[in-house]
This record gives structure tokens, sequence and C-alpha cells, in this order.
């Protein structure tokens, strides 16, 4: 059996944004997973070069929303394709409860900033 | 904050209230303070049901679409029993009747039509209105009126044997009345029949109980105070105790006569529904005239309302309407009735193809031209009407074999129109577990084409065979008003084109990106669903030279692997032909071991898979497994099926194993619009079953090969159509080949050979592909080689990863 290597993220000064890396580690137009104090968190690059944080998991069937396919701010669960605006986190065309979204920006080094 | 437009909108009809409704449904109410005017003191209701309400089958408040709230929640000015007076262009302002002024921006005129009333001596009193018992037939209050006089009478006359007045007919009988219906010319319903059906017709009804007078001008109406009877221009008469006219419509014009725009029949309109003279002055519905045409039916009108919105609310917009296809189905006293386009052949070019059982009175009649349907006539035959009516409104190539148009196909035993006998609790799409009074509540919540049902219900959103009845649900449930939505035939919805029409705007500006499409071609608006289409579109008409944005593509597409509902992936590696090896068990065995894989399992397509692998582990599973990728995620070929064939079968009489295998070989890797399943049988026992896969060969005595295509065994079973018969196996990879590329080309995004070989006929495929009637058979065989050439097996990836994250699972912080 191989270990499957998960690196969290070094612990910060709770109530500071969480410096998550080069923004490179997200390719273009897609989302990655990142873990923040043991929760996974989803974060979304834009093809517009937009970032959006969200919580990782659908929340119809926990789905994997990183892997979804996002069209300008709408992201689409590979699961079962139910949507929802990564802005505000509203479920898109169903009626599954909001996602959350955290604050996220970019520092003048190109890395991720994450608040919770 | 941009101060809001001023949207006048006179007419609150079947038109002027849908255009609202569309403006609504494209956030319009952002740029427009919205007013309308209606000149009934009511909300807007279906006016195609008022028939029912004289009928007793409807009550009169069941036919509203919209009350007067829903003006209200919707910020909308009503100004319900208001009619427009006049309105001054230079000072941009709309006149109401009682001295209203309201200025306008933007001016919609949806006036629709008046009866027409033919001169008769006698018709009028002194003051000017109709003598006592005469009826036109156009309002709810003309309807609520006749009902009301038509419980104190016996006897009921009605002007004009059209569609309308047979209604109206229709109705007085419910109520009692014996019906007589006067007619100008010698066939009933002459805009839409011609004389057989016409015949027809009239037979089915005279046994009904209606009595027709053809051919008969009604020149004076007879009583004292109340009407008692009409004389015609031959000396007859008629007694009746109430006379209803409906003898045809005219556009009303006069209010746009008045304000000087340019009129003819109707309102003169530009494509983009302007006025010719005002370009702030629009007309939709039947008042207004577009290329020298006034429409009367719900489709156009609709057409017009969805344009005309999207040119006032959408920015940019180059919406327009270039004219409609009318055709209609309907209920003639419930005889169904289904016509299109012309009524007569135009040439001797024209080809009539007819059916007649006059017993049944079944009548069916379809003009052919240039292989398309140009017109048609069903009479007393519901069932092949929704696919004659469809191959007409999207000019479909029609089968060879005439027969398949007139009677419903039924070689599979399905009958898919039962759903009016369904109970309302059955389930229709038994993928989402829809039921029939879920779709029918989406209808009644104003859902009204088969896009809108099926995104509000997701019925029909996951294998799709239950499309058809969906769509019969909504027939049954819109009473008429179902509307053809443009965007159920664009290949992606983004892009407002049909994928001929997309593929060479592609080609013609050198497209080679799914951004580059969406920017050029969707003014920059990514769209989620449409990236996927796109993507697989892009790489059909590229090959090698297509520019690979992974984020276009579906997350199976990015890791090559299938997402299972855990998130973890199933891995499936190449056996070519279904033949493996000890040593290739082995190193699967040891891998699905290491990786820990949750299930190992035989798939129907022969193969082996590994359920339950990781996403970060793939690469090291590939690498270890030393096998190329099966594709089993994505829509491409996907495997070939095959029996022992010649090696060691009794019966074999083909070498199905080889061929197989060359065929794996060959096309492994080739995407298309959906998945592609194969099978090679090595004689006709079918052990590979290959007659209901989406390719399939069959080997037969004497050296040769069956190649099928078109079959299909899962949510529907079809068996496939025989595209030739060829003695090598060389030319089975031809043929296959060519009608893989014609299908990549010429399907719509997501639809299965079986769906493509049904709609565009296995005789027309036939001819391009074996008798090049097109001239495309060389270019096809060297586009589907370029495919072929610029294949690299996914796999490869574990080596050089498109992106350093490409795998990872959770990605790493610094």
């Amino acid at each position: 059996m191989v270990g499957i290597e998960v690196k969290t993220v070094v612990e910060v000064a709770k109530g500071l944004p969480r410096n998550l890396g080069s923004v490179e580690q997200i390719p273009l137009g897609e989302g990655r997973v990142f873990e923040v104090d043991g929760t996974p968190m989803a974060v979304f690059r834009t093809r517009q070069g937009e970032l959006y944080a969200t919580q990782a998991a659908c929340p119809h069937r926990e789905g994997p929303l990183a892997d979804g396919i996002i069209g300008g701010t709408q992201i689409v669960c590979p699961l079962h394709a139910y949507r929802f605006d990564l802005a505000t986190g509203n479920p898109m065309g169903n009626d599954c409860a909001s996602l959350r979204t955290f604050p996220v920006s970019l520092d003048g080094n190109g890395d991720i900033l994450l608040s919770r | 904050m941009v101060e809001k437009q001023k949207l006048v909108v006179v007419g609150n009809g079947m038109a002027g209230a849908r255009f609202v409704e569309e403006v609504l449904s494209l956030g319009g109410q952002d740029q427009y303070d919205i007013t309308v005017f209606g000149e009934e003191p009511y909300g807007n209701y279906n006016r195609i049901l008022l028939s029912g309400v004289l009928a007793g089958t409807h009550d009169p408040k069941d036919i509203f679409i919209n009350s007067l709230s829903w003006y209200e929640d919707n910020d909308i000015t009503l100004h319900a029993g208001v009619r427009v007076i006049g309105i001054d262009r230079k000072s941009k302002t709309a006149y109401g009747a009682g001295g209203l002024l309201v200025p306008y921006d933007k001016l919609v005129i949806a006036t629709g039509s008046s009866p027409f009333i033919p001169m008769m001596d006698g018709l009028y009193q002194d003051d000017g209105a109709f003598r006592d018992g005469i009826f036109p037939f156009r309002t709810l209050d003309d309807c609520t009126e006749m009902v009301e006089y038509a419980s104190e009478a016996c006897r009921a006359t009605v002007i004009g044997g059209g569609l309308l007045g047979l209604e109206a007919a229709r109705g007085l009988m419910n109520r009692g009345l014996d019906v007589d219906v006067v007619h100008l010319t010698s066939c009933i319903m002459d805009q839409q029949l011609d004389a057989s059906s016409g015949d027809m017709l009239k037979m089915l009804l005279e046994d009904m109980g209606v009595k027709f007078h053809l051919e008969k001008m009604t020149t004076s109406v007879h009583g004292n105070g109340k009407v008692s009877g009409i004389g015609f221009r031959d000396g007859d008469s008629l007694d009746c105790e109430m006379l209803v006219i409906s003898a045809g419509i005219r556009p009303n014009i006069d209010l746009a006569r008045m304000a000087g725009l340019n009129i003819r029949r109707g309102i003169l309109v530009n494509d983009d529904l302007s006025c010719r003279n005002d370009r702030d002055i629009y007309a939709v519905g039947e008042c207004a005239e577009h290329r020298n045409k006034t429409y009367g039916l719900v489709a156009p009108l609709w057409e017009q309302a969805r344009t005309l919105a999207e040119r006032l609310t959408v920015d940019k917009s180059t919406s327009t309407y270039t004219g409609s296809k009318t055709s209609t189905k309907l209920k003639v006293m419930g005889v169904e009735l289904a016509v299109a386009g012309d009524k007569e052949p135009m040439s001797d070019d024209d080809e009539v193809v007819s059916y007649v059982e006059p017993n049944r009175g079944v009548y069916k009649k379809v003009i052919i031209r240039d292989g398309k349907v140009a017109g048609a006539i069903l009479l007393g035959d519901g069932f092949t009407a929704p696919r004659l009516l469809q191959a007409f409104d999207r000019g479909e190539v029609l089968p060879q074999n005439r027969a398949e148009l007139l009677f419903p196909l039924s070689a599979d035993g399905e009958s898919v129109l039962d759903v009016e006998d369904m109970p309302d609790d059955a389930q229709v799409c038994n993928c989402n577990g829809v039921s029939k009074s879920k779709i029918i509540a989406a209808v009644d919540g104003g859902c009204r084409s088969l896009k809108a049902v099926c995104d509000a219900t997701k019925a029909g959103t996951g294998c799709g065979s239950c499309i058809p009845q969906v769509q019969a649900v909504l027939e049954l449930a819109a009473d008429g008003l179902v509307a053809d939505d443009p965007s159920e035939h664009y290949y992606v919805p983004a892009i407002p084109m049909t994928k001929p029409e997309l593929t060479a705007a592609i080609r013609l500006q050198g497209l080679r990106s799914v951004s580059a499409v969406l920017d050029t071609l969707a003014s920059g608006k990514e769209d989620a669903a449409s990236k996927m289409g796109l993507a697989s579109l892009l790489k059909t008409i590229w090959a090698d030279e297509y520019e690979d944005e992974r984020d276009a593509r579906f997350i199976n597409d990015r890791v090559h692997a299938n997402i299972q509902r855990d998130g973890t992936f199933s891995v499936v590696p190449r056996i070519y032909g279904g033949v493996t090896s000890p040593d290739e068990l082995r190193r699967l065995a040891d891998v699905a071991e290491k990786y820990e894989a949750k299930m190992v399992k035989i798939t129907g397509g022969q193969r082996i898979d590994l359920l339950g692998i990781p996403k970060a582990y793939l690469p090291d599973v590939w690498r270890e497994l030393k096998m190329p990728s099966g594709h089993a995620y994505t829509k491409a070929f996907r495997t070939c099926k095959t029996c022992v064939g010649t090696d060691f079968c009794r019966y074999g009489v083909g070498d199905s194993v080889k061929l197989g295998i060359e065929i794996e070989k060959r096309f492994q890797g080739v995407e298309s619009p959906h998945k592609m399943k194969l099978a090679a049988s090595g004689c006709p026992r079918n052990c590979a079953e290959s007659t209901t896969k989406d390719l399939g060969v069959v080997a037969i005595e004497g050296g040769k090969w069956e190649i099928y295509i078109g079959g299909a065994g899962g949510s529907r079973v079809r068996k496939g159509d025989v595209l030739c018969t060829v003695d090598s196996h060389d030319d089975v990879l031809k043929f296959m080949g060519r009608f893989m590329q014609y299908y990549r080309e010429n399907a719509k995004y997501l639809e299965r050979t079986y769906g493509f070989v049904e709609r565009v006929g296995i005789e027309h495929i036939r001819s391009v592909l074996l008798d090049d009637s097109e001239g495309i058979c060389e270019r096809l065989d060297g586009d589907i080689q370029a495919s072929i050439d610029a294949y690299k097996d996914p796999w490869q990836e574990a080596e050089v990863p498109v992106h350093p994250n490409q795998f990872v699972s959770v990605a790493a912080g610094s």
C-alpha cells in the first residue's frame, strides 16, 4: 500500500488570511481542493482571472465541486450537473442549500490568500 | 444608475402579453418601465380556449394565463379596458381613451385582429348595434353572451365553415342546439384542406349532426327585433334563432394608419419587427405583416414575441425574425387534424403521397419537394402527425421509403403517445423519477417548450429515452400552446447555430480553441453547458491542430478515468478485442491489490474494470499496468467486443477475433458526439451481439461481412441497419471509418448512432457513403485517417502531465 501525500497549510494566526501558495497550482479555468485547518475547501480560478472559494462538497450528494466545469461565475458539479453561482454560493435551477463561500484574493506575489 | 426607458405595449392578447413575458424572462424589467394597454377589462387569457368555453369544457376562469395581480407583482402598469386612440410619434406619446397620456421610448403594437363582418341587409339595429341574437366570435365577452343566449335557443346558424366557425358549431351543439353551417365555397376549411379531405371531414361532421349549406352567400338577415333567419343570394333561406358570424379575420391596423405608419394588409415590419417608417415602434402578432405574410396561428406570434424581446433587452442583439413555417395540430369536433404548408402540389416535380380510408375517416397526404415536406394534411390520425410536423418544421430530409412517413414505426412495438390514459402518478422519466403530474405542474407553471419542461423537471435529462412521452404530456397539458424553442436545435446553448452552421463558422474564422469560439460567437459569454460540446466538435474539425483547453473538458477527460459516486475513479485498460493473457491478468491482479481497488469487475464490453481508485493514484496505476487507456470514460470509440470466431468455435465462418482487434487498434481513441460501442461476430449466430451495437459486423458464409450501424441495446433496443456487405477486413475498416466520420460531423452532441441513423435515414446514409452522392467519401476517409493519426494514448500523461497538479486530490500549500 502506498500513502497519499496530503500537505496541510501551515498554521497561521487565527483570523488572518491563509496564504495557500502560488495561484499557478490551479490550472486556468479549473478548481482544486486545499485543506485549511483540516477542512477541505474548493478554490476556483476562472478564465477571466477571478478567484472564488467555496465548500468542497456539493450539498446535493457530496460531489467534488473542484472537479466541476466553470462557466463565467457558475460551477457545475461533475456528479449530477447541479449548478451554483460561485460568487454568491446560490443554487441555480435546483433547490439545494447554498454553498458556503469564503473571501479569497491574490497578493502581490501571485499567492492565494483565503479567509475563513 | 441609468434611467429606465419607457416601454409601452398596445394590446394585451396572445402576442402582447407573451412579448411582455419574454421581456421579463430576459431581465427587461431592469431596463424598462413597462405599460400595457388592453382593450378588454381583464388580465391576459388564452384565446385558443374560447371554443372550449363555448363548448362548456372550460370554465372562463381556467383560461387565464396572467391575472391582474401578475401585472402588479411584476411592476407592470396595466390599463385594462382602455383602448389606445392615437399615437403622436413626434412627442412619442400614446393616447388612451378617457384622456390618458403615456409617453414612450419604445412602443409595441399588438392589436391583433377583428372578425370580418360581410355585408348583409338587416344585420344592424337602428342604433348601429347588431340585431339581437347575432354574435361575432372573438372575445371572452362574445363567448359568455353567446352561452347565455344559447340557453334560450334551439337552432343556430354559423356563417363560415372555417376552423373557428366549426369550433363555434361544436360548442353550440354541445349546448343542445341544432346547428347549420353556411359556407361560401364548396369545401369547408378550405384555407387548410384540399377538396378530398374537406369532403371527408364534412361527412364525419354530418354524422355528428351538423347540417352544411355550401356555396351559399348570405345576403340578408330576417327577423322582427330578434334574428329569425337568413336569406341567400340564390333566393333560398334558412330559419335560425341565433346567428354566429365567423367569416375570417382582419388585422387591426386603424391605430397604425392614423399614426401614419406604413401599412398594407397589416402593419409592415422589418426583420427586427420594427415598423418601416419608425424604428421606435414595433408590431407583433396578427396585426403585423412581415415579408408579405400575416399570421393567425400562435406559434409564429410567439416567435415574433421572443425575437422582439431579445432585440429590446439584449445588448447588441442581432436576433431577427425571418418568417414562420406554419403547421398546426387541432381537433375539429373531436376529429384529429394536422396541417402544414401547401395543401396542393405547386408543380409537376412535387411528389404527392397519400393514403385514404373513408370508412374510418382517415386521410393522409404529404407533398414532397426536394426530398422535404412542403405540405401535409393528416385527418383522423394523431400518431404520425408529431413526427411529420417535426420533419416539416425542421426541413428534414425524408426517408426514401415514404410509407415510414405515413405510418407509425411500430417495428419495436413502441407506442409512446398513450399518455392521455396514463394515471397522473405514473412515472414518465425513469432516470430521474419524474411523474406525469409533475410535468403537468411544470406546464401549468408556464413551461411551454420541451426544453423548458426538461430544465424545470429534469425529465428526459438522463438517458433521454422518455423524451417522446415528455413531449406528448406537454402537448396534452398545454392546450395548444406548445412552443418550439429554437434553442433545441442549437448545437450548444450559448451559440444560436445548428451544428452545420457552427462548423462552417468555426472553419471560416479558423477558431481552434473553446475560448476562441465563445469569445467570437457567444460575445465572450463563457457558458459551462456549452464547453464540452464545443471541445468535442473542435477535435473533430481540427484533429491535431486543435488547441486543447483542459478546463473545457469534463473531469473524466481531464484525468482519463470515470468519476464514481464517491468521487473516486474507475480504471479500464484497453484489452483489444477482449483477448487478454495470463501475464496481463497477473499485472491487473497485482495493481488491484496494491491500490486497493474496491471492486474488480468484468464489463459489458469484455473489459476489466478496477473501481474505487483515488485520483492521485491514477498515474501510478497506469504506469504499473503497462496497458493503454480503454477510453471507458469518454465520448469516443469504446470497445469492440468479439466472439471466438474461427480459431476455436466450430461454427465460425469469419475470423472475428482478428478483425475485432484490427478494428480496435485502428479506431481506439477516436472521439465522437457520443460513445461508440462495437462488436464483431464470426457467424450469423451473432454471439458478440453485433446487430445491437453502434457499429457491428457479422461474418456470413462466403467470406463476407455484413456491417450494421445504429444498433442499440441500452435504454432503447434497436436492431442496426445493414450499411453494406463487404468481402475483406480492409473494406470493413474503410466503411466503418467512413460512417464514423460522417456521424462525427453530422450528429448532434450526445446523439447516439441509433438516433442519428433514424433521424438522417439509412437510405440517405447509404447514398452518401456508398454511392458518394455528395462527393465527400474521399474527404471523409482522409479526415478519419487524420484523427487516427492524431491518436495518443492519454495515459502517457502519467509520465508527462499537462499540469503539475493534474492528478492531485488536495493541492499543496506552500
